[in-house]
């Protein structure tokens, strides 16, 4: 609930017909309640003088927030109520993803899970991360963090020490549970190595059995997808592998997200387990990531697109710049039909819905079909000599300009110019 | 995809695939399931017919024939395809009798899929046999860059269509995921001559959490709404007519074509869609 602030200085300014600033602050009052309850309006009051002189009656409600500019502030978002805790009773420990080191949709719909099993109780939502100083766990809904960058690399891959730094963790504070997202490599893999080393350990500890593509928690219960179009539904255990939307993200609250340590930090040596005898720890050695073509994703997958429509004159141009930006191609339906790119690169309701970080269309007006296809981007560039068409509004940077022009300096500016750059195609731009 | 050339072992390591009932994903008929099959594929590339099935279940599954129907395409000398059954009923617990199988057979390289497609699906099984075991595990696996007697070295999935190498001691388990090359097709002839040992166990134990819990038929998951928390009226309608056109984007005109590349590369940059150095890396290979 936003609370409608009063400024006292206005109110009074606005009452004293006699004070300097008063037509500074003096609403037109074109709508009052008069002494008998009866509401009064002066039609002369409303409306404003358009700009050929016509007065104009604005009723969508635009005017109201212009005229009450020295008024009452409105917050588009409500404010947060703080929550603190200073002594819990128990923990919850919440594994983020982390992907590219912020904070996902996934990752909020975990911690919003947590809440919502910690509700009513002083159980602390502890997020564990293997990065340092994550923002965003405060609105998140994380009571507690818990930095475990000093017991694993976080940019490699490392299950088992990663595992072994939550197995510390498992020892030291017992949380009531622990909830991962359920993708793998990530936090799949994670939970279920978890769990597959706590039901060792607890030798038939039915609870320590996680469950996994959890999608829904009601009445103390989980909710999770099986095979075959089953679901079980089974008493909240203590490892939840939880799929994307399995819960609302918290917005009402605000929590402090106050930092942890463990007692045994010091000791960075993780205890190697003695179930570990032939493999040691390290069974997985990181060795490192590899270059993938571009051309060879699918384009459903892919995390780069440079995407062609009406407005490319140049193909080859085209091709020479994604080759040197190390983006996927995709193209508008006008592209694929009229016979530049095949039909398996169309993106689009018609073609493919890419799911790209980061899509740059040019020379692509941005049909509804097209936009549909694109809902999924991160980030949208458009380039385009339209400054009026779809995807510039749609688009986080748009560019006007030749799109031919500005591809071929991208790949100049990239020291990779084109050699033979053929003699550009009259460009025309039309609804792709 | 980087698909490494056809590697293989030969007998040297000793290559066992789990595999399990499957249902067609839009028919529900048995059949292979997708990932397990995958894992066949490539194990069937990495040391041909040498390749063990192992299956713990009803010895009537349909789809045991469709997997010993894919042993044909291998080099001459490569014998009818063989798979180890350990018989077991529906609600049973595979995982003693599939560890103690692997203990007692010489399998140094178990291959799996990331999850089975009947019964409880979690995906745990591949983790707490190796649990079990002692052995380590890697997922996502799309594909084996090369094996020797030690270490095997594969190319894990990561999202968005990207690699990673990964170096995994022996004995270890796969799972392969649904990435990893097609699995060829199912023959009648080869699932005929296909020999099925069906090897006694001590009758497992059932499961100890399927008792306690209910299984429903899968319910459509809830749409996610777009809530508006506003107190006034107004926003709350213009929130929930607006067209999706997220405004707010940068719009960058008159520019030179030069500049505007720039703008556009120092954008790509902020947001590490380039790297930062100035180097395009090659992305063609």
């Amino acid at each position: 609930m936003s609370v409608r602030r009063v400024d006292p200085h206005a109110e009074r300014i606005r009452r004293n017909r006699l004070h300097p600033r008063h037509h500074e602050f003096a609403r037109p009052a074109w709508r009052w309640t008069s002494a008998a309850g009866v509401t009064r309006i002066n039609p002369h009051a409303v409306g404003a003088i358009g700009p050929n002189g016509v007065k104009r009656i604005d009723r969508s409600g635009a005017s109201v927030e212009a005229s009450s500019a020295g008024g009452a502030q409105t917050s588009t978002e409500p404010a947060r109520r703080p929550i603190t805790l200073d002594a819990p009773s128990g923990y919850l420990m919440v594994v983020p993803e982390l992907a590219e080191g912020r904070l996902s949709d996934h990752d909020r719909d975990l911690l919003g899970l947590a809440r919502q099993l910690a509700a009513d109780t002083d159980l602390a939502v502890t997020a564990v991360t293997f990065q340092r100083e994550v923002a965003g766990l405060e609105d998140a809904g994380a009571d507690r963090r818990l930095e475990l960058a000093d017991l694993v690399d976080a940019d490699a891959y490392d299950p088992e020490s990663r595992l072994a730094a939550l197995v510390t963790v498992e020892r030291e504070l017992a949380p009531l549970h622990w909830i991962f997202a359920d993708d793998f490599p990530g936090g799949g893999d994670l939970g279920r190595r978890l769990g597959a080393r706590l039901a060792a350990g607890d030798s038939g500890d039915t609870r320590a059995r996680p469950a996994t593509r959890v999608w829904q928690v009601v009445d103390g219960q989980t909710r999770s997808r099986a095979g075959d179009r089953q679901d079980i539904q089974r008493d909240v255990p203590k490892i939840l592998i939880a799929l994307a939307e399995c819960a609302e993200p918290i917005s009402e609250t605000r929590h402090e997200a106050r930092p942890i340590t463990l007692a045994s930090a010091a000791s960075t040596t993780a205890p190697a387990p003695e179930a570990r005898s032939e493999a040691g720890s390290a069974g997985v050695v990181d060795r490192g990531r590899v270059a993938v073509d571009p051309q060879q994703i699918p384009l459903a997958q892919a995390p780069f697109i440079l995407s062609a429509g009406r407005g490319i004159g140049d193909w080859d141009g085209y091709h020479h710049a994604a080759r040197v930006l190390g983006a996927s191609e995709g193209a508008s339906r006008v592209a694929v039909d009229d016979g530049y790119m095949p039909r398996a690169r169309q993106v689009g309701a018609t073609g493919t819905f890419v799911t790209a970080s980061c899509y740059i269309a040019v020379g692509i007006s941005g049909a509804v079909q097209h936009l549909q296809g694109i809902t999924k981007c991160q980030r949208v560039i458009a380039i385009n000599s339209d400054p009026s068409c779809d995807m510039v509004k749609r688009a986080d940077l748009a560019i006007i300009g030749d799109g031919d022009a500005v591809l071929a300096a991208v790949c100049e500016r990239l020291g990779q110019p084109r050699a033979a750059q053929g003699e550009p195609r009259e460009v025309q731009h039309d609804a792709a | 995809m980087t698909q490494p050339d056809n590697v293989t072992v030969g007998a040297a390591v000793k290559t066992v695939a789990l595999v399990s009932s499957g249902r067609h994903p839009v028919s529900g008929r048995a059949g292979r399931a997708r990932e397990d099959a995958r894992a066949v594929e490539m194990g069937l590339s990495l040391s041909g017919g040498t390749l063990t099935l192992l299956h713990a279940g009803d010895a009537d599954d349909a789809a045991l024939p469709e997997y010993l129907g894919m042993y044909h395409g291998l080099s001459a000398g490569a014998g009818p395809g063989r798979l180890d059954l350990l018989p077991m009923a529906p609600d049973g617990d595979a995982l003693p009798a599939l560890a103690a199988r692997l203990r007692q057979s010489d399998a140094r390289l178990v291959l799996t899929g990331q999850r089975a497609e009947c019964g409880e699906g979690s995906g745990m099984l591949p983790y707490l046999l190796a649990e079990t075991l002692g052995w380590s595990i890697a997922t996502g696996i799309a594909a084996i860059e090369q094996c020797d007697g030690d270490h095997v070295t594969v190319l894990q999935a990561l999202p968005q269509g990207q690699r990673r190498r990964l170096e995994v001691a022996l004995p270890c388990l796969l799972a392969v995921d649904g990435v990893a090359p097609a699995p060829r097709q199912s023959a009648f002839g080869p699932a005929r001559r296909g020999i099925t040992d069906s090897v006694a166990t001590a009758a497992p134990a059932a499961d100890p959490g399927w008792a306690a819990w209910q299984w429903q038929p899968a319910r459509a998951r809830p749409k996610r709404l777009k809530v508006v928390k506003s107190t006034n009226a107004r926003d709350r309608f213009k929130a929930a007519a607006a067209k999706s056109a997220a405004s707010g984007g940068q719009v960058l005109t008159d520019l030179a074509p030069d500049e505007a590349a720039d703008r556009l590369l120092a954008y790509l940059r902020s947001e590490k869609v380039l790297a930062p150095v100035s180097d395009a890396e090659g992305a063609d290979q």
